[in-house]
């Protein structure tokens, strides 16, 4: 039946049939992923206001009018509920996603990978089935982000059903997180996952007796192999229609601990607001486990000081008896409960995974070869992403040239146009595309430490030394990258769970020297040292550049990101050799995001570069008289008393886009052209011999090196700007890490250029 | 078995097992630890250091754990044989 979308009900899958209107309209629309055909939901709709739709796992709002003219098909008899996928990292939750869901989604080997909230639907029977895949975690007590998320979607967005995805392997620590799930008297799944791996390590589980004494019913999976996907979407919708019904299963916490609970519980029972939201024995088990959200919440209701009085009381009484923390004694009858479930259920258990694990770490984590391998494995991936990404990066710049030239030979010759399009356009479109075959070689590489579980052991590795500087481990690989470029290194910042730690990565890594600053070095390293010294002169750039970052790092945890570092407990999952589809998934899913996400704002920063070098009008292509000259002109008293004129500032501003492109700015402005600048002699001997007006030199080998030192330090490049404003989600970061790079390389080249004048030099 | 002095799981070498007597962390430490299970009366193995000395790989319920030094030190043990 067709209808109109501003009719459709809330919460139903719909098809859109037809749109009606203009050309702009519909192309608007099919931006936003909305053609005919497409299935989406109507989540909400504002009186007289726009119209909340789901597309593809994302949500629009749509405004009245337009809505009106979308016809749209409601699916009647398809029902749609929803459910959250949740489990331990490491247990296979993402591929089970991606099996029911057919969407791609990344498949990590890496504690934490899963971040942001991923959806996809699943159709099975009558049913259109809306997933929602969780954060992994341990548990649910809210101490760090992915908790706090995938709590309160379950919590606040009621799911229909959870469907806890548990590694059979390694049950008795996964279930913990299932006896939380089950508290919250959510209708609950299991998927025993890589089930294969257990059962080829011996192990035996009897799933009838486990579904009768957990009180659900449990499906043995396996997900890379995308087995038991159908079993469990029946076995999904059979719980939701309650059959077959499972009787309640609820851990005792013995005598002791359920007095005090009663005690909770019936006050709790009193307060009608507070239980018609949460379950109240789960409300009173967090009560006394001093759940600080939980507290919060029963704080700000009225007349709950009795309530939280009571909680106190009940907390002392059982520490008194226990000698133990309130909290450790209701994880104790957790654990005790599963073993108790595990012993009748369980016969061998998939130690031998574990022991094939360890053999390999024993060589590869080892005292004396885990650094040289470790060194090793570096050297290849550092080795490889750069090696090979170099001859499609040098095609796509040929592409672009070759493009160039055939467009603007279409167009009017040295006019505003051609340079718009060949320049602004194709030239913005070739640097966000250039970066393409490095970001998608990182993040296969990236893929295979994450699925086959070496990042962990990375982060093992390496974290004595990430800690003395105030980071993580897992911050390593980051600003190993940092020295090819700082794009790909602050994507792969993603690894790092912290959000401190996370940041404050991020906000360092461009001081570590990247490859397009060489050409920098190599042009003033070779006019102004000599041969002999130029190799220490340029190292002692790159050093300066990473004892920048550290002292950084160490100022940041300080000052900014205060505050006791997050535990660095963490699991060393199990080695498995990763899938092909899996890092494929995995790489495709991240790069598109890059293209996407940073392509636009990149594109829109060269264009406007563009334009500040070829505009005014007036200026007719001359760079001297162009705006960013002007800028150049204006900023001059600013870089004064670092030794450098107008010509050094206007070639700065406009390596905003691309350090490299300081080389060539300096090639124009010197009147050398830009072809080869770094080799051209005219604009060796032109650097050489430009003086003032007062007959001094404009550059000595201390003006060469402050310049370098402040090519190295200030502002992030065009591409990393963008993609820290991405990666962050905040343009007052991206901001921040703009502004303060250029402060501090200000200062250090003040320093340098004051005190080697001071010195003589 | 006679009560040994009392040790953290800082202090154990590889192939060392003990048994957890008690964890003395602050509440986000202690969560953590519940959740991966590290409570009193539970085994953990000693598995080795990292390179560097820290942190370590203990082996608790079945599957590797490693941690820093500085976080073993809040669980206290006790050697067994």
């Amino acid at each position: 039946m067709n209808i109109r979308l501003t009719d459709a009900h809330i919460d139903k899958e719909i098809k859109i049939i037809s749109i009606e209107g203009g050309r702009g309209l519909k192309d608007k629309l099919t931006e936003m992923g909305l053609v005919p055909g497409e299935v989406v939901r109507k989540k909400e709709h504002l009186k007289n206001g726009p119209v909340i739709l789901e597309v593809k796992g994302t949500r629009l709002a749509i405004g009245r009018a337009m809505a009106d003219k979308i016809t749209v098909d409601e699916r009647v008899g398809k029902k749609s509920i929803t459910i959250a996928l949740a489990g331990n990292p490491n247990s296979g939750k993402s591929s089970i996603f991606n099996n029911l869901t057919g969407a791609r989604q990344h498949v990590g080997n890496y504690p934490g990978v899963t971040v942001e909230k991923k959806e996809g639907i699943a159709y099975y029977g009558d049913y259109a089935i809306n997933v929602v895949d969780l954060p992994g975690t341990y548990s649910l007590a809210t101490y760090s982000l992915d908790e706090v998320v995938a709590r309160n979607f379950i919590l606040d967005e009621k799911p229909d059903l959870i469907v806890a995805v548990v590694d059979a392997s390694n049950l008795e620590r996964n279930l913990y997180l299932t006896t939380q799930f089950m508290e919250l008297e959510v209708p609950l799944v299991m998927a025993m996952n890589m089930s294969d791996v257990a059962k080829q390590a011996g192990q035996h589980i009897n799933d009838n007796s486990l579904s009768e004494l957990l009180g659900l019913k449990v499906v043995q999976t396996v997900g890379n192999k995308n087995r038991g996907t159908t079993e469990l979407l029946k076995s999904i919708i059979d719980t939701y229609q309650q059959k077959p019904h499972f009787r309640k299963v609820a851990v005792n916490y013995g005598r002791e601990v359920e007095e005090e609970l009663l005690k909770v519980n019936n006050l709790l029972n009193e307060k009608d607001l507070l239980i018609t939201h949460y379950p109240s024995r789960w409300l009173s088990i967090k009560l006394l486990e001093d759940d600080s959200q939980i507290i919060e919440h029963i704080g700000s209701q009225p007349n709950t000081e009795a309530l939280i009085k009571q909680s106190i009381v009940s907390r002392d009484h059982i520490r008194s008896i226990f000698a133990d923390e309130p909290e450790t004694v209701l994880a104790d009858r957790r654990y005790g409960f599963i073993s108790g479930v595990l012993r009748e259920t369980i016969t061998h258990t998939a130690e031998a995974h574990v022991r094939l694990s360890d053999t390999i770490d024993r060589i590869v984590a080892n005292r004396i070869l885990g650094i040289p391998i470790f060194l090793g494995v570096m050297w290849l991936m550092f080795k490889s992403i750069f090696s090979l990404s170099q001859k499609p990066m040098e095609l796509i710049e040929i592409a672009q040239g070759w493009v160039g030239s055939v467009v603007s030979s279409l167009l009017p010759q040295n006019s505003l146009i051609q340079g718009f399009i060949v320049d602004g356009i194709i030239g913005g479109v070739g640097s966000v595309l250039v970066f393409v075959p490095i970001i998608f070689l990182l993040f296969f590489c990236m893929a295979i430490l994450e699925d086959s579980g070496y990042m962990a052991r990375i982060a093992f590795i390496v974290d004595r030394f990430m800690h003395k500087i105030g980071l993580h481990g897992r911050s390593f690989i980051p600003m190993l990258l940092g020295f090819g470029c700082n794009v790909p290194a602050i994507m792969a910042t993603r690894v790092i769970e912290s959000k401190k730690d996370r940041l404050t990565t991020i906000l360092i890594n461009p001081f570590m020297s990247c490859g397009a600053k060489l050409p920098v070095y190599m042009l003033f390293i070779g006019v102004f040292f000599s041969k002999e010294a130029a190799s220490n002169v340029l190292f002692s750039l790159y050093i300066i550049g990473f004892l920048m970052a550290v002292v950084m790092a160490k100022i940041l945890r300080q000052f900014v990101f205060k505050g006791e570092s997050a535990p660095f407990v963490m699991e060393l999952p199990p080695y498995r050799v990763p899938t092909l589809k899996a890092l494929i998934i995995h790489m495709w899913e991240r790069g598109r995001l890059y293209i996407k996400k940073a392509g636009t704002v990149i594109l829109v920063g060269c264009v406007i570069i563009w334009a500040l070098s070829a505009l005014p009008l007036s200026s007719k292509g001359d760079l001297t008289k162009s705006y960013v000259a002007k800028i150049g002109r204006f900023v001059e008293p600013v870089i004064r008393p670092l030794g450098f004129d107008w010509k050094i500032g206007t070639a700065l501003i406009a390596g905003v886009v691309a350090k490299e492109i300081v080389v060539g700015t300096l090639g124009v402005l010197y009147g050398a052209g830009e072809d080869e600048a770094e080799g051209s002699l005219s604009l060796r001997k032109a650097l050489q011999e430009d003086t003032y007006p007062s007959g001094k030199k404009v550059f000595n080998p201390l003006v060469a090196y402050v310049l370098m030192l402040f090519v190295l330090l200030y502002i992030p490049c065009l591409s990393t700007a963008a993609v820290i404003r991405k990666e962050t989600g905040s343009w007052g970061w991206m901001f921040f890490s703009v502004g303060y790079s250029t402060f501090l390389a200000w200062l250090v080249a003040f320093i340098v250029y004051q005190g080697g004048r001071f010195l003589g030099f | 078995m006679s009560k040994q002095k009392h040790v953290t799981a800082a202090d154990l070498i590889p192939k060392d097992r003990a048994k957890v007597l008690r964890v003395s962390a602050t509440t986000i430490l202690r969560k953590k630890f519940l959740a991966m299970g590290i409570l009193p009366g539970v085994t953990i193995e000693m598995i080795r250091h990292a390179p560097l000395g820290d942190p370590i790989a203990l082996k608790i319920k079945g599957y590797h754990l490693s941690l820093r030094k500085s976080e073993a030190k809040h669980i206290l043990v006790e050697k067994v044989k």
